[in-house]
C-alpha cells in the first residue's frame, strides 16, 4: 500500500494500462509535454514517448472524433477532455457518433475507448468550468459512465474502463484531485457496474457519487452522533448501474436519500428514486429525499458556490427529513 | 484561385480499369434509380439522399483503393458503400428495413456500414465523420498498416467546424487520409456560393492548411481517378493528407422530399447534358472499348440490380423480440443495469 493523491492515481492508472497494452494511446490538450492542466498526466510522455502520448490542438471534435476513428481501427485510445463542460463542444461526436454507432451498424463496429474528464465544482471556476455533467452522458444509450471517488477506485475503475470493449467515460471530480488515499500495490482492476458500500447502517440509505461521497460519509458520522445509523453507498458507476446494492440497502433501512452535485432536474438520483419507488416500494417507510445543487449554473464566488453544492449540513438535514 | 485539373494522358488508367470504373458508375446509377422506384412504391420508408449524377466521384476513387482502405461517407452514401464492395442485395434490403439488410434494419438509408468491405459508415450529421476518418488514419499510421482513409463529404460540410478541426489535425499529424469534397453546388436547397466566403468551398481553403488546392471535374471519372491515385499514393507514402474538390451535380433534389424547384432550368439542362454515365460510355467506345463489352456490362448490372431487388423484397422484416434490444453493447445486449 502507498498513499497517493487522486491526481497521482490518474497517472498511475494510465501508466498501468499503457504498460500492459501497446494499443493504448493517450491524447488531449496540454496533456503530453505539459503534463495536463491539473498535472494529472505528468511524466507520461517521457515514459511512453510522443507517439503514444500526444498533444492535440484545441479541437474537441477532432480529439474525440479521432479517438473514435482510432478505436474503429485497432487502437484503444484514451482521450482527455480538459473540462467536462467541453462535452458541449463535441456532443455530436459523443452522443450521435460514439454512442450510436455500434447499435446502428448492428454490432459491426466496436468502440473500445475511454474519455476522461475533470468534472464538477468546488474550485471557484465559475459556471463554464464547474458543471456536473455526468447525467448528460447517463441519458444517452450506448455510453458507460463511471465516477471514481478515491485514488484506489480511480486506478481500478479506469483500468476496467480501458479494458472494456465499449466506450466508457471516466468522470473525475476535480475538487478531489488533491485528496489522498491508500492505493494497493501491483495491478488493480475493478469492475464496472458495481457500487460500493462505504459505511454500513440500519436507519437510512444515503446514495452518493464522486465528490459527494466524502461529504455523505461525514454526514453519516454526524447522524451517528444523533443516534441515526446511516448506510452510505458510493454509486461509482452510473451506467451500468448497480441497482441491487441500492435496493437491498433500502429494503433494510426503509429510507433513501440521494446526494447529487448535479442541478436538480433529471439528476441521476431521480432515476434511482424512480427505480426504488418501483422495485422497493413496499420497503419504504418515508419519502425519498434528493439533496442536489439547485437548478442553476454554478456561481464563482466561494460563498455562493458553497451554498449551491450539497453540504454536509444539507445532507444531514435531508436524512433527518427522510427518517422523520 | 484553384484551377480545374484534368488527367494527363499518361495518368489515364488502362482500359480494364476504365471499364471497371464504368461498371461501378452503372452500378451506382441503376441501384439509385431502383432505390427511387422503391420509394415511389412505398417500400422504402423515411428519407433517402440519392447519388444520381455524382457516380463518377465515387467510382473514380473506388478504383484507386485497396481492400483494407477505409471509406467514410455521408448520408448520401448508397453509391460509396456499394462501390466499396458491400453486397447489393443486403444494401437494398437495408433500405427496405429488412432483417437481411446490411445493418439488420437498424441503420437505414443514411447509416449504411459494411466494415468487412472497408465501408466504415455513412454519417448523417454533417462533418462528423471528418475527424473520425482522421482518427482511423491515425490508427493506420500508428500501427503501420499501410491503410488510407477516404472521407467523402458535401460542399455544405466545408462550413461546419469539424471540417476545420479535422483537416488541421490531419495535416499536423501527417495522417494518411484523403478528404474529398463532392461539390454539387447546393448545400441542401441553398446554392453553396450564397453561404460561402470563397468560390471553391474546399479547394480555395486548402492553402489555409498548407495543402495544394486540388479541383477536379467530378463528372469526369478519368480526372477523378487520376486525382485519387495521386492523393491516395501520397497518403500511403507517408506524405500526409490531401483535400480534393470534385465539382459535380445532383440529378435530383437533396432528399426524397425535395423536388429541387430552386434550380434554374438552364443549369439543370446543362448538367444533364454532361451526365457522367453516358458521357463516359461514349468516351470509352470512342477510345476503343468494344460495344459488346459495354453492352454486357449494362446488362449484367441491370440483372444484378433486379436480383438485389428481389433479395431485398423477399427478405423478412426484423423480429423485435429477436433484435430490438441487441448490439448496443459488445456483450450483444442493451442492459443499463447490473
Amino acid at each position: 500500500m502507498a498513499e497517493l493523491s487522486y491526481r497521482e492515481a490518474v497517472a498511475r492508472a494510465i501508466t498501468q494500462e499503457m504498460e500492459r497494452d501497446e494499443t493504448v494511446l493517450f491524447i488531449g490538450e496540454d496533456v503530453a509535454a505539459a503534463g495536463g492542466v491539473f498535472k494529472t498526466t505528468e511524466g507520461l510522455q517521457d515514459r511512453f514517448g510522443p507517439k503514444r502520448v500526444r498533444d492535440t490542438p484545441i479541437s474537441e471534435q477532432a480529439v474525440i472524433g479521432a479517438a473514435m476513428g482510432a478505436a474503429m481501427n485497432g487502437l484503444r485510445p484514451i482521450a482527455e477532455l480538459m473540462f467536462s463542460d467541453f462535452f458541449a463542444v463535441c456532443w455530436d461526436i459523443v452522443a450521435n457518433q460514439i454512442a450510436k454507432t455500434r447499435y446502428m451498424t448492428n454490432g459491426q463496429v466496436a468502440l473500445p475507448l475511454v474519455i476522461r474528464t475533470a468534472n464538477g465544482g468546488g474550485v471557484r471556476f465559475g459556471a463554464q468550468h464547474s458543471q456536473s455533467v455526468e447525467t448528460w452522458m447517463m441519458g444517452i444509450p450506448g455510453l458507460k459512465v463511471v465516477v471514481p471517488s478515491t485514488p484506489e477506485d480511480m486506478v481500478g475503475l479506469f483500468a476496467a474502463a480501458v479494458r472494456d470493449p465499449d466506450p466508457v467515460i471516466v468522470v473525475e471530480p476535480k475538487v478531489l484531485y488533491s485528496s489522498k488515499g491508500e492505493v494497493s500495490d501491483g495491478e488493480i482492476v475493478d469492475k464496472l457496474g458495481t457500487a460500493k458500500m462505504v459505511r454500513e447502517g440500519d436507519d437510512v440509505t444515503i446514495v452518493s457519487l464522486g465528490a459527494m461521497v466524502p461529504k455523505a460519509s461525514e454526514a453519516a458520522e454526524q447522524l451517528a452522533g444523533d443516534g441515526v445509523s446511516a448506510e452510505v453507498i458510493d454509486v461509482r458507476s452510473l451506467v451500468p448501474l448497480d441497482v441491487g446494492t441500492i435496493t437491498s440497502s433500502v429494503e433494510k433501512t426503509g429510507h433513501l436519500v440521494t446526494v447529487e452535485e448535479n442541478p436538480r432536474l433529471c439528476g441521476w438520483g431521480a432515476e434511482i428514486a424512480s427505480i426504488v419507488a418501483d422495485e422497493s416500494f413496499f420497503s419504504l417507510d418515508g419519502p425519498i429525499v434528493r439533496v442536489t445543487t439547485p437548478h442553476l449554473p454554478l456561481p464563482a464566488a466561494d460563498v455562493l458556490e458553497d451554498a449551491a453544492i450539497p453540504s454536509v449540513e444539507r445532507i444531514v438535514e435531508g436524512a433527518r427529513r427522510a427518517v422523520a | 484561385m484553384a484551377k480545374t485539373e484534368t488527367a494527363d494522358r499518361s495518368e489515364v488508367a488502362d482500359l480494364e480499369t476504365r471499364l471497371s470504373i464504368y461498371r461501378m458508375m452503372q452500378e451506382g446509377r441503376l441501384f439509385e434509380k431502383r432505390a427511387h422506384d422503391l420509394f415511389l412504391e412505398g417500400l422504402v420508408k423515411g428519407t433517402s439522399h440519392l447519388g444520381l449524377g455524382q457516380e463518377a466521384v465515387a467510382a473514380g476513387f473506388a478504383a484507386a483503393l485497396r481492400p483494407k482502405d477505409m471509406v467514410f461517407c455521408t448520408y448520401r452514401g448508397h453509391v460509396h458503400t456499394l462501390l466499396r464492395g458491400a453486397p447489393m442485395g443486403a444494401l437494398m434490403a437495408e433500405l427496405l428495413g429488412r432483417a437481411n439488410g446490411i445493418c439488420g434494419g437498424k441503420g437505414g438509408s443514411m447509416h449504411l456500414t459494411d466494415v468487412e468491405h472497408g465501408a466504415m459508415g455513412s454519417y448523417a450529421i454533417v462533418g462528423a465523420h471528418m475527424p473520425i476518418a482522421a482518427g482511423a488514419a491515425w490508427a493506420a499510421q500508428v500501427r503501420g498498416t499501410d491503410q488510407v482513409a477516404i472521407c467523402f463529404f458535401g460542399d455544405g460540410t466545408t462550413n461546419i467546424g469539424a471540417f476545420h478541426e479535422a483537416i488541421n489535425l490531419a495535416v499536423v499529424w501527417k495522417l494518411p487520409v484523403v478528404f474529398v469534397c463532392e461539390n454539387n453546388l447546393y448545400m441542401e436547397y441553398t446554392p453553396i456560393g450564397e453561404v460561402t466566403a470563397v468560390e471553391h468551398p474546399a479547394a480555395d481553403r486548402a492553402s489555409a492548411y498548407g495543402l495544394e488546392p486540388i479541383l477536379v471535374d467530378g463528372n469526369d471519372p478519368d480526372a477523378v481517378h487520376a486525382a485519387a491515385v495521386r492523393a491516395v499514393g501520397r497518403a500511403r507514402a507517408g506524405d500526409g493528407p490531401s483535400l480534393v474538390e470534385a465539382v459535380t451535380y445532383r440529378h435530383g433534389g437533396h432528399s426524397r422530399a425535395d423536388p429541387a424547384k430552386y434550380r434554374p432550368e438552364d443549369e439543370v439542362k446543362e448538367w444533364l447534358a454532361r451526365d457522367p454515365v453516358p458521357m463516359y460510355r461514349e468516351r470509352l467506345a470512342a477510345e476503343g472499348a468494344d460495344e459488346d463489352i459495354l453492352g454486357r456490362i449494362d446488362r449484367e448490372v441491370a440483372e444484378a440490380v433486379d436480383r438485389a431487388t428481389e433479395e431485398a423484397k423477399s427478405g423478412p422484416f426484423p423480429d423485435p423480440d429477436e433484435s430490438l434490444l441487441t448490439e448496443l453493447w459488445a456483450d450483444g445486449g442493451s442492459s443499463w443495469r447490473n
